[in-house]
Order: C-alpha cells, then structure tokens, then sequence
C-alpha cells in the first residue's frame, strides 16, 4: 500500500450540497474501500487518512501517535498556521506529561457531579434564551436567538467572562475555527483574544472570584499566557461545539415528527443526543496527530514522522460498530439506538473535557425547545439552509424558523 | 467480576460516572476515578465491560472470573 498508492484524497475534502448532513462524500468513499487510505495536505504533503472505527480509536489512545502540535510533520489543514499555532500550544496539542499537567489544573470544574449540580442553571438559561427568542415575535434566526446564546451563557458563567463580551469572543472564535481566514486575520484575532483574557485574569488575580479563570489567575505554576491558552481553550470549545450541535440538531430534526415525539419522553433524552452526537460529529475535518514509530494499522503501514488524521465522523458511522444484523443502517438516525460507543468527543487522554458539560447542554436545550415550540418549522425552504462548510467545526450559518 | 482502577491513567473524562454512576465516582481532591463497590452482581457486568471499553485513558479493567463468560 505504501509502495503504490491509490489516488489520495484531498484535504479538507468538499461537503456535499445534496447531504448536509453527513461526512464529506470524500471521505465516505474513502472508508468504504480501506480503513486507512491516502490522503493530501494543502502544502502539498500527504499523510495518512484514518476512517474506520477501530483504527481512529487506536490512533487516538496509542501513545506512539502524538498530538504535539510543535513536531514538524504534524499534519494540519491550513497552510502556513504552523507558526502561528506551534508558538505556544494550549494543552490539546500537547502529549502527557505537560498536557496532563495543564488539563488537570481544570478538570475539577467539568466533574460530573458538579455538572449535574448545574442543571437547573441550565434550565433558566435554556427557559430565558427560548422567552427572548419567542417575545412578541413569531420568527428568529435559531442561531443568534438561542443556540449561541445558550453555551456562551454557560460558558461565561463557568470561566468568569462577562457575557456582555459576547459578540467580540464569538467574532473571533468564528475567524480562529474558519478555514478561509487569512494567516494575518488569525494571528490578529489570536492576538485579540490572548490579550483580552491575559487582562481578564490580571484583575481576577487582584480580586479572585468563583470561576475557571480566577483559579487558574492566581497558581504560582501557571504564566499569564498559560492562564489565557487555557482560557481561549474553554471559552471556544465551551461555546461553538454546542452552538453548533444545538443548530444542526434541530435543523435536522424538523421535517422529523417521530423522531422530536421521542425527545418528550425525559427517559429517551440522553441516549437520543448520543444519536445525534454520533450522526453529526461536527468536528468534520478530523483530529490530527503525527506517529512517533512505526506502526501497523488497517493494513497500512505507517511510517514514524507521517502524519495521520483520525477522521471521526467516518468512525462514528462505521457499520460494523453501529449496524448490525436487523439494526438501523449507521448511515441513519435512529434515536433508540445505543450509540454510547460514538467518537464524536474524540478518544485517548484528549477526549472531550467538558462532554459532561456539553451532555447536560443538548439534553435540556433540545428536550425544552421542543416542548416548549411545538409548531417549530422552519421559516425558509430546506434547501436554502446555509452550513457552515468553511469550519473546522461543522454546523450552520444561520437557522430561521417560525413556531 | 474484577474491576480495577489505574488512576495513573485517568484522564477525567467521567465516562465511567455516567455510564455507571452507582460505581464509578470522581474524586473530589483530584478529579480522578475511585470505585464506589469492589463486588458486583451479574447484571452488571455488560455495563462494566462498557465503562472499560469507554474509558478514554485506559483506566478502567475488567476481569472475567470465568472463560466461560467471555463471549458474553
């Protein structure tokens, strides 16, 4: 295979106009002929292209593959952001010890029990967002009037960033994530967002309050530029991951009366956005990460130095693992399947941080947004839905509806 | 069944609390896993071979106490 390869795919391969939903086709095509493929990085280096279930597991919890974004082989979608990401990494680009290290300083904050401890927060958050949405109007963009809101309210809540922030945080976390920004762009916003919460955890290190961002500001084993990797960290995973979820959710589910009469029953809720994390996995792009050995996987053989991305959402959809005799095809949303096995927070010691967080999220937004709307439509003809194709998170520009 | 913990490994992920809250928990100091039994009953044993599977770290492994109940 490695002597004489197929023809590689293209990274980041295209969405599909007809399937706004699934893995690019590309990448579909892809797992459908080898777990482990070819594929070509913007800068003209290829790398390896993982799309089954149990390879993407493997190189996300094997320690030979790296996740340390400063190695010069890593792979990685944008050309020319090496510099710019490898100046001073927030933890999920680094490998154990010093990720570890720094991800440990926060994960007493994403406990489970503290986060079933916030769900009635929650509940006031996702009931004021859907009375703001709804007041003295019958028409809103879904994505400004509440899935945005919601997790950034969350989020500011948690770090102890001003909620009035807002639109500049969310400005800048869209030019981070987006794949068309120009390299001056990112460099500006990056810089825009070290320096507005290097300045937030200044003062909260004068005057410690009870959030994320006041604990990290006053340790003696953090620099201030560590405080504000991590923050920005939170802070955008904390909010476009869930916005996006919450938005491509419902889109999803609107011409799909069966399935939303499953989220009124409280005991369906948890297993069915299992389902919906496991169908849209919207980190589209893949998770890179580069060998650090020889290694031997889905019939490739993977060199030390090459690069690899675990592709998640083909995983997620692999139909020797969601399938199954007489099941729902993986390719479909089922509801009552059992998609507790799904990828979409990833695998290894990088896995999602807040999925507790962002569980408690979807289950209430989306369990309340429906009982409370039930005549939710949507406002536009479905082909005119505008995705968010150009994102390293998958997810939708705008959601008009009415109700 | 023997479940063991290595908390070397734990990456606090909280898979395990929420597949299995009745004995997994989450230490309040460090954030790492801690078993709530150390006996379990049969019923549980698909959901403990789950929480191993779920595991992101690793940290979590499950001893059959017969071959026999391998194939599950």
């Amino acid at each position: 295979m490695t002597s004489t390869p197929a023809a590689a795919i293209p990274m980041p391969a295209p969405h599909s106009a007809g399937c706004p939903f699934g893995p690019p086709p590309a990448y579909t095509k892809a797992a459908a002929t080898a777990a482990v493929t070819r594929a070509d990085l913007p800068e003209g280096e290829s790398c390896w292209l993982a799309t089954g279930y149990a390879e993407v597991r493997t190189i996300l919890s094997d320690r030979r593959f790296s996740a340390d974004v400063r190695h010069p082989n890593f792979p990685l979608l944008l050309p020319g952001r090496r510099e710019i990401i490898a100046e001073n990494p927030n933890f999920l680009r680094l490998d154990d010890p010093e990720h570890a290290r720094l991800r440990r300083m926060v994960t007493g904050d994403f406990l489970v029990k503290r986060v079933e401890a916030m769900r009635p927060a929650v509940q006031q958050i996702v009931d004021e967002a859907l009375d703001r949405m709804t007041q003295g109007r019958t028409e809103a963009d879904l994505v400004t009037g509440f899935a945005l809101p919601v997790p950034s309210l969350v989020i500011c809540l948690l770090l102890g960033v001003p909620y009035e922030d807002r639109e500049f945080f969310q400005s800048v976390s869209r030019t981070l994530l987006s794949n068309t920004s120009t390299l001056e762009k990112l460099s500006e916003a990056r810089d825009e967002l070290l320096d507005y919460l290097s300045g937030l955890a200044a003062r909260k290190r004068e005057q410690p309050e009870d959030d994320i961002l006041s604990r990290l500001a006053v340790r003696d084993d953090l620099t201030p530029r560590d405080v504000a990797g991590t923050g920005i960290l939170l802070l955008i995973a904390g909010h476009e991951t869930t916005a996006n979820m919450i938005s491509l959710s419902t889109a999803l589910l609107l011409d799909r009366p069966d399935h939303v009469a499953r989220l009124a029953d409280p005991a369906a809720v948890p297993g069915a956005v299992e389902e919906l994390l496991r169908h849209l996995t919207i980190v589209h792009t893949g998770l890179p990460r580069v060998a650090l050995e020889d290694v031997e996987l889905g019939g490739a053989t993977i060199k030390a130095g090459d690069g690899v991305i675990a592709m998640l959402s083909t995983a997620n959809r692999d139909e020797t693992v969601f399938g199954g005799a007489g099941g729902t095809p993986a390719d479909e949303l089922d509801l009552d399947r059992d998609a507790r096995r799904h990828l979409a927070f990833g695998f290894g010691v990088h896995q999602c941080l807040g999925q507790p967080l962002a569980r408690a999220e979807l289950q209430i937004a989306l369990a309340t947004l429906f009982r409370r709307l039930p005549g939710l439509r949507l406002a536009i003809p479905r082909d005119e839905l505008a995705f968010r194709t150009d994102s390293f998170i998958y997810g939708m520009r705008s959601l008009p509806v009415t109700w | 069944m023997q479940v063991n913990v290595d908390r070397d490994r734990c990456c606090s992920s909280g898979m395990c609390v929420t597949t299995m809250p009745a004995v997994f928990d989450q230490d309040d100091q460090d954030s790492l896993v801690i078993l709530r039994q150390i006996t379990f009953r049969p019923d549980q044993f698909a959901d403990l071979r789950l929480a191993a599977q779920l595991c992101p770290g690793g940290a979590i492994t499950v001893t059959e106490d017969e071959p026999a109940e391998l194939d599950d």
